[in-house]
């Protein structure tokens, strides 16, 4: 099985599809970059699905090609790790609409032989979790041991169990939420403004003279940034200290330290994601409410389900509180689901979940092993 | 395997196999695994304190970290066999609306507490004058999350307002079992079954 040639690192297919669209019409043929770490063992019992967030990608424990630095998740995906490859088959593919290799608006739209832009359809949720469905096919994995992920890779995880409730025995869901609020749909809008106020975005076509609308992108970056982390938590890294100086300028640099900061957060992340691709998936997660698809109560989404849940959340996570992942379990309880659910004490806010959290990773570690047994 | 407090025991002895449970204020989870592991029942669990919630989770338990007098509402009526709450009666605000709670969701109910009018609470409040700290009431008055204490008798006597059934009860003394003759005053700690 190892020596397969669709298992490895830095994967990428090309699938007929057709992927229908929950926006209507469909895609096809569906294009979809993709990482496995570990051995699929023989009856395909062992898979794991990690489902990365708004700006993440497949390379969730391994050296990311653009940047140099290391997997996203390397803390809980790895040898030994919670998720731990020498257990798991543990698959993590780039959404489709992102630019790391799946199909998305920098791609090849197949009827005009250019970058889609524009033109490329409206995605949702669901839509990503049936392109990784697909995916799966391609793979030959029938069901997953667990699908995994935190904020808007909690997002699929959740659909997952909707979308697929005989293919995914347990599902972990950290830092996320069912659908989203007046306050993330405003802060996303705020995002992409940035970016479609920036003059170089010329409506999605700047990409025949490769010249971004990087300003747009960064300050996108930067609003979003700050929802990323809490008051606690900036004061305790920034507080009001200086940038490189002892006294104020009375002038617009970068005079403070939580200032420079963003503003190497927003350069730095303009080189590693296109502002197309920002638009779309923000707008894909504005566009979800699970509750909606299911007459409007959340719990009749997992009427009858047999999935194992674990729900976490972090108490200074204000993007994704605690309310949102409580509702989830109210939901579930009301379902009769199996639901493990825990808020965790954290300084940093939503990005906890990226961060090193014993207790995180000790609870994940366990929840997972039970499942081994059933 | 290590040894249930007494308390979790009889309730333990007592649940049909196979049976859907929830335990309210489980802690880290001891009964559950036992009932996970000796009746093969499916049972869930309510608890407050975060680390308790993280070693039942990762003991493979299904546990969600909440507040008894606040979190229930989600469950259906009838969707368990048994609610179970052990140790914590005295500490909800308003234990009325909890034990009916309890038998909204569970079809029975085990409800286990500590008797404020055993003998060596007396005692303690009769010569000593002081609110009693006792093995079982192990804090002070000021710190203690037992907000309602109660009696065998008051208990019973709630169990009569609410019409509810009382199928069995249990009385403990030290670790041991003790008889049901003037349990009020000799029992340390109460288990009872109720149904509606």
């Amino acid at each position: 099985m190892s020596q397969d040639a669709r298992f490895g690192l830095d994967k990428k297919v090309r699938l007929l599809g057709p992927l229908p669209l929950e926006s209507g019409g469909e895609l096809t043929p569906v294009e979809i970059a993709y990482e496995t770490y570990g051995t699929l063992n023989a009856d395909a019992s062992n898979a794991v699905l990690v489902c990365h967030a708004l700006t993440g990608d497949q390379y969730v424990a391994s050296t990311h090609p653009a940047t140099g630095k290391d997997g996203w998740w390397t803390r809980m995906v790895g040898p030994g790790k919670p998720v731990d490859t020498d257990r798991y088959f543990v698959i993590c593919a780039n959404v489709i609409g992102s630019c790391m290799g799946s199909s998305g608006p920098a791609t090849i739209n197949p009827a005009n032989n250019k970058p889609w832009g524009m033109d490329f359809p409206m995605l949702t949720i669901a839509d990503m979790v049936r392109a990784q469905a697909l995916l799966l096919d391609y793979l030959d994995i029938v069901r997953l041991h667990a699908v995994i992920g935190g904020s808007m890779g909690g997002m699929q995880a959740i659909s997952w169990t909707t979308l697929y409730p005989d293919r995914v025995k347990s599902a972990v869901i950290i830092a996320s939420a069912a659908r989203h609020s007046a306050q993330n749909i405003a802060f996303h809008e705020v995002g992409r403004q940035a970016i479609m106020a920036d003059a170089r975005w010329r409506g999605g076509a700047y990409y025949a003279d490769d010249d971004p609308p990087s300003s747009g992108l960064a300050v996108a970056r930067m609003a979003a940034h700050i929802t990323y982390l809490s008051e606690a938590g900036l004061t305790e890294k920034f507080g009001r200290r200086l940038q490189d100086r002892d006294s104020k300028t009375f002038g617009f640099d970068a005079d403070f330290q939580v200032e420079s900061y963003l503003r190497y957060q927003g350069i730095t992340f303009v080189d590693r994601f296109d502002a197309n691709s920002y638009l779309y998936i923000t707008r894909a997660m504005d566009y979800f409410d699970l509750a909606e698809a299911h007459g409007g109560t959340l719990a009749h989404a997992f009427t009858g389900s047999k999935t194992r849940f674990c729900l976490i959340s972090f108490d200074t996570d204000w993007l994704y509180p605690t309310s949102e992942s409580r509702r989830i379990v109210h939901a579930l309880n009301a379902a009769g689901a199996a639901v493990s659910f825990v808020e965790l004490s954290s300084a940093f806010g939503h990005d906890s979940f990226l961060l090193e959290n014993p207790e995180m990773n000790r609870i994940v570690d366990g929840f997972l092993k039970a499942g081994d047994a059933r | 395997m290590t040894k249930l407090r007494p308390d979790l025991q009889i309730i333990a002895d007592n649940i049909h196999p196979k049976s859907r449970v929830l335990d309210i204020g489980c802690g880290d989870g001891a009964l559950m695994a036992a009932l996970r592991d000796q009746k093969q029942a499916d049972a869930r669990g309510l608890e407050i304190n975060p680390a308790n919630v993280a070693a039942a989770v990762s003991k493979g338990l299904s546990v969600v970290q909440g507040n008894a007098d606040t979190d229930l509402s989600a469950y259906p009526d009838g969707s368990f066999d048994y609610a179970v709450l052990s140790q914590t009666l005295q500490t909800t605000h308003r234990p009325d609306v909890m034990i009916k709670e309890l038998l909204r969701i569970g079809k029975q109910a085990f409800v286990s507490f500590p008797n404020f009018a055993h003998w060596r609470v007396r005692m303690a409040l009769f010569f000593g004058g002081h609110m009693p700290v006792t093995r079982l009431l192990p804090e002070r008055w000021y710190d203690t999350p037992n907000i309602h204490h109660v009696t065998i008798d008051d208990f019973r006597a709630l169990v009569r307002d609410g019409n509810y059934t009382q199928e069995q009860q249990w009385f403990l003394s030290g670790d041991k079992q003790t008889g049901h003759a003037m349990a009020n005053l000799l029992a340390e700690h109460a288990v009872f079954l109720l149904k509606t």
